[in-house]
């Protein structure tokens, strides 16, 4: 057994007649956050979606904590937020996250230390439907942080968010990666790479780079994630 | 299975109608206005009535658990949280029982106010014993609930959810019995009659209302009806997926 929480090697999904992802292979180590940077369309759901084992691959193979993607034992061990927050717009926020807690066996004490993490102890009996779309968004996250699951994939999770939140969550995220979980966070925003320590940058269903930011810099002599983007976007371009 | 998530989603199913007191209201108080109609439209020929009217008891919860679930489930589809519930330790069949107890648990309710309603405030003549109607449009609501389900998995909007009303019941309701009597309708309506469950609903809740002993034909009709809802709710259960392509 290696130590590698997510393996993908020459992953191909392709969707209708399209290649959504065309061939991807990167691995991800525990105790790190990724950041899955790339526009949109570029694939990053797709991929999301795969490594939690909700999307069919055509080709290749994927692993997640040395298993099969989708492996029955792996429910209970990724977390998993989507771009759209999925939560009961009809529930309050603390009955979504006490049914979510039923299921994944987790304490009423869970949910109430949840409920402080995500900063929504304030709107816990209000109902979903009636919170702001950040607030929403929160609520969702807060699901995925109800068991303390070891992988967390975290579809666009700070999109929309006031600084200073985005701020607290990637310090939350930090905290989560000092407990040594893996947590692969996507985002289209160049600039969210700095709270991350490795950058998959993902462009047209393929990697374009997969490595520090530092690396990435010093690799393509540019000096922001967003040129690096540029210069290797054009250099595919050509090719 | 768990029974312990079952619970915790039939749980969350009834906080969230809760929330809802309309849709509550409207289940429960639509069926009892329409029983209350009837007896009027039939107050010149109260044997009608008593012809229809339990027959009718059993067609409500049918049309009523139908849409509502259909509209739910489409709902928990098209919002994100079924595929996020898959995702998780949560068997599909703990997702449906859960749906069903709750549903199941509104229709006791909605077929004992109707037909407590239609005997003692409208006056239908029963000749059987009452709690056996309330059993039968137990069934039925079942029934209901599981062909939602399952219709639901063909809809992509609410629209069409709501269209598969008029294309899965309306057939039944015109073939059940109520209108014509099975027996006298054309050859082939007559063998599709007898492939349709709403048939054996409107069966039994004849003999109840006209015969003072209970015959085995009227298990037989709810055991049938029991069935259909049983291989809708495995059908609907085929119809979540974890994985899409």
């Amino acid at each position: 057994m290696h130590d590698a929480a997510i393996v993908v090697d020459n992953l191909r999904v392709v969707r209708g007649k399209t290649a959504a992802l065309g061939g991807v292979t990167f691995t991800i180590v525990p105790g790190k956050i990724t950041g899955l940077l790339g526009p949109s369309g570029s694939g990053k759901t797709t991929l999301m979606r795969a490594i939690i084992g909700a999307q069919q691959i055509t080709s290749g193979t994927l692993e997640v904590l040395g298993l099969p993607a989708g492996h029955e034992t792996l429910r209970s061990k990724i977390g998993y937020v989507t771009q759209m927050p999925a939560v009961y717009n009809d529930l309050t926020t603390k009955q979504n996250l006490e049914y979510f807690a039923a299921i994944l066996g987790v304490s009423a004490q869970g949910v109430s230390e949840v409920l402080r993490t995500v900063d929504l102890e304030p709107q816990a009996e209000q109902l979903a439907g009636s919170l702001s779309g950040g607030q929403i968004a929160r609520v969702s996250l807060a699901v995925a942080l109800l068991a303390e699951m070891p992988v967390l994939i975290l579809d666009e999770p700070t999109v929309g968010l006031d600084p200073v939140l985005r701020q607290k969550l990637w310090d939350l995220f930090r905290s989560l990666a000092k407990q040594g979980r893996t947590l692969l966070v996507s985002s289209h925003v160049m600039d969210e790479a700095e709270h991350c320590d490795d950058i998959l940058l993902l462009r047209d269903g393929k990697v374009l780079s997969h490595g520090t930011k530092k690396a990435l810099l010093h690799d393509t002599k540019t000096t922001s994630v967003e040129q690096a983007f540029l210069k290797l976007a054009g250099g595919n371009h050509e090719s | 299975m768990s029974l312990k998530i079952t619970f915790a989603t039939s749980a969350r199913v009834l906080q969230q109608l809760r929330h809802d007191p309309r849709t509550l209201g409207l289940m429960f108080i639509v069926p009892l206005a329409l029983l209350g109609l009837l007896a009027w439209v039939y107050s010149a020929t109260p044997r009608l009535f008593d012809y229809a009217g339990p027959p009718l008891l059993g067609i409500f919860p049918f049309i009523v658990m139908f849409l509502v679930t259909s509209v739910a489930t489409l709902r928990e589809r098209s919002g994100g949280t079924l595929e996020r519930l898959l995702a998780m330790p949560v068997g599909k069949l703990d997702i449906l029982a859960g749906y069903a107890l709750t549903f199941g648990s509104l229709a006791i309710i909605q077929a004992t106010l109707a037909s407590f309603a239609a005997v003692h405030l409208y006056g239908m003549d029963v000749a059987g014993p009452q709690w056996l109607l309330v059993v039968v449009a137990l069934a039925v609501a079942l029934l209901g609930t599981s062909l939602g389900l399952f219709a639901s998995a063909f809809a992509r909007s609410e629209f069409q959810a709501v269209q598969f009303m008029p294309a899965i019941v309306l057939p039944q309701f015109l073939l059940c019995g109520l209108l014509v009597p099975v027996a006298l309708l054309p050859t082939v309506l007559q063998w599709i009659a007898h492939c349709l469950p709403l048939t054996y609903a409107v069966d039994a809740m004849k003999h109840i209302a006209t015969e003072t002993t209970v015959s085995g034909r009227v298990y037989v009709d709810i055991a049938v009806v029991l069935a259909f809802a049983l291989v809708a709710i495995l059908l609907g259960a085929l119809t979540l997926r974890r994985q899409t392509k």
